[in-house]
């Protein structure tokens, strides 16, 4: 186990030392990237605060739908070729609810901001 | 000349075929200074022009420039625009810039809003290549559109100007083109395939988007049209009173006219301004309706759909093909993110497939 501050916290000190104090200081060209580079920051503090939670559930789903289990990355490759060769598909009970989860949970950590994300979050309250 | 932004899908294509990365050399032969060069080239038009004043960069990738300048003339001051690729810098274009001047020849012929090509750039004037045009008013930037009050009473009347353009666009007949890159449905989609393939991880949303698609492949005896390639919100300049012009042919080419009328409606343009498909300020009933009364045809709301849903997913490949090429870039941070831009493409190919009800 390791001691805090946690890996969040510093993400969260380092985004806001180069926002708040580095960013004004900085020509046009790396004024940008530097912003690029704070919202990669929040990204990445949302997917360790939102991952582990998320992809066990993945898991969970997909271990249901296809009817075993398995690491996540073969899971889905599998349920790809399943969509891609016609042997799952909308109608089979499940898979849209299955494919709507996983999409919103990764929109909570690339772009919550998403004008459509906002909307389909909110509708699901 | 869209000053919209880094991530425009032709700014992204560039991308895609390593243009930007490959530093790219300047080889003008003629080392006077720029100003004095341009301003023999303006007088090849304009005999009159004394001299040039604001001669400023705009924007544009390493291999075209866009340059704003103003002429003063005998009768007063005229804001001009440079489009130019320099001497010795490879031309990576979808098309090049006298073709990107000759169909905005056409289409102004064609009552499409459009700058005015005052003269296309010849090998002996030594300038590289490319063309000037007059300067047009109006705002180019997406999310200025759909939300300045300025733009608040012409916005419902948009969506229909759009379509009355694009069938002006798609009436023009492609004999009277120069030669345009052909286009078929089928090979976009299996193109776009090959490339999801090559760039991301199996993803089950655009698994099922694919599989969609290829059931509903448009009919391919269809006469084909030109086609503007890229006409979205960010692609056209909008004045309080309407479109002022139309911009940014670099993607154009012979193909399927609905495509660019999904291509307006695709989600990304809609600057998250939802509930307004078109280009985050009109209705697909207006859209079609413009069209439609411009002589544009019918337009069958499932074909509409196929292409919107097509859009999603040409610019959802474009953003992984960002995030694969993104250690290998210059600007890492920047693609890596443009990478994970694809999710936004996943939410928007669900809302059309597997909409959640009312």
């Amino acid at each position: 186990m390791q001691d805090k501050p946690t890996p969040s916290d510093l993400l969260a000190a380092v985004a806001h030392y180069l926002r708040d104090q580095l960013l004004p200081t900085l020509t046009a060209h790396h004024a940008f990237q530097l912003r690029v580079s704070c919202n990669a920051l929040d990204l990445v503090a949302r997917q360790i605060a939102q991952e582990p939670a998320a992809d066990a559930a993945e898991i969970e789903r997909l271990t249901m739908l296809l009817g075993h289990g398995g690491a996540l990355a073969e899971l889905n490759a599998e349920l790809s070729r399943k969509i891609a060769d016609g042997d799952l598909t909308l109608e089979t009970p499940g898979l849209a609810d299955h494919l709507w989860t996983t999409t919103l949970a990764k929109l909570a950590v690339d772009q919550p901001q998403y004008g459509p994300y906002r909307h389909e979050a909110t509708r699901q309250q | 000349m869209s000053l919209t932004g880094r991530a425009t899908p032709a700014a992204l294509l560039r991308v895609l075929e390593r243009e930007w990365e490959g530093a790219i050399q300047q080889h003008d032969t003629d080392k006077s200074p720029f100003p004095d060069r341009l301003l023999a080239v303006v007088r090849k038009f304009a005999p009159d022009v004394e001299r040039l004043d604001k001669v400023v960069r705009l924007s544009g990738g390493a291999s075209q420039e866009t340059w704003s300048l103003v002429a003063m003339r005998a009768r007063g001051p005229e804001r001009m625009i440079l489009r130019r690729a320099p001497a010795g810098v490879p031309v990576v274009e979808k098309i090049d810039l006298e073709t990107e001047a000759a169909l905005m020849q056409a289409a102004e012929r064609a009552g499409v809003p459009s700058p005015h090509v005052h003269y296309v750039i010849r090998p002996e004037d030594d300038f590289g290549r490319g063309f000037l045009m007059s300067h047009v008013d109006g705002e180019a930037l997406g999310r200025k559109i759909v939300r300045d009050e300025q733009f608040a009473a012409i916005r419902p009347k948009l969506a229909r100007q759009a379509g009355e353009i694009l069938a002006a666009i798609h009436a023009i007949d492609p004999a009277c083109l120069p030669n345009l890159p052909r286009i078929k449905p089928r090979e976009e989609i299996e193109t776009m395939f090959e490339n999801y393939r090559r760039w991301s991880e199996p993803r089950p949303v655009f698994e099922l988007a694919f599989r969609w698609a290829r059931e509903r492949m448009p009919d391919e005896s269809a006469k084909p049209r030109l086609v503007h390639g890229d006409f979205r919100n960010g692609n056209m300049l909008i004045t309080p009173q309407g479109v002022s012009a139309v911009l940014d042919w670099e993607l154009a080419h012979i193909g399927d006219p609905m495509r660019d009328l999904g291509w307006i409606c695709t989600a990304s343009w809609r600057f998250s301004v939802i509930d307004k498909p078109v280009g985050g300020f009109g209705q697909r009933e207006d859209l079609m309706a413009g069209y439609e009364a411009a002589g544009g045809g019918r337009v069958d709301p499932e074909v509409l759909k196929f292409w919107e849903l097509v859009g999603s997913m040409r610019w959802g490949v474009m953003c992984m093909g960002m995030g694969f090429r993104a250690k290998q870039s210059d600007r890492p941070v920047e693609l890596s993110m443009i990478g994970r831009r694809t999710s936004e493409n996943e939410i928007d190919l669900m809302r059309l497939l597997a909409p959640r009800g009312a």
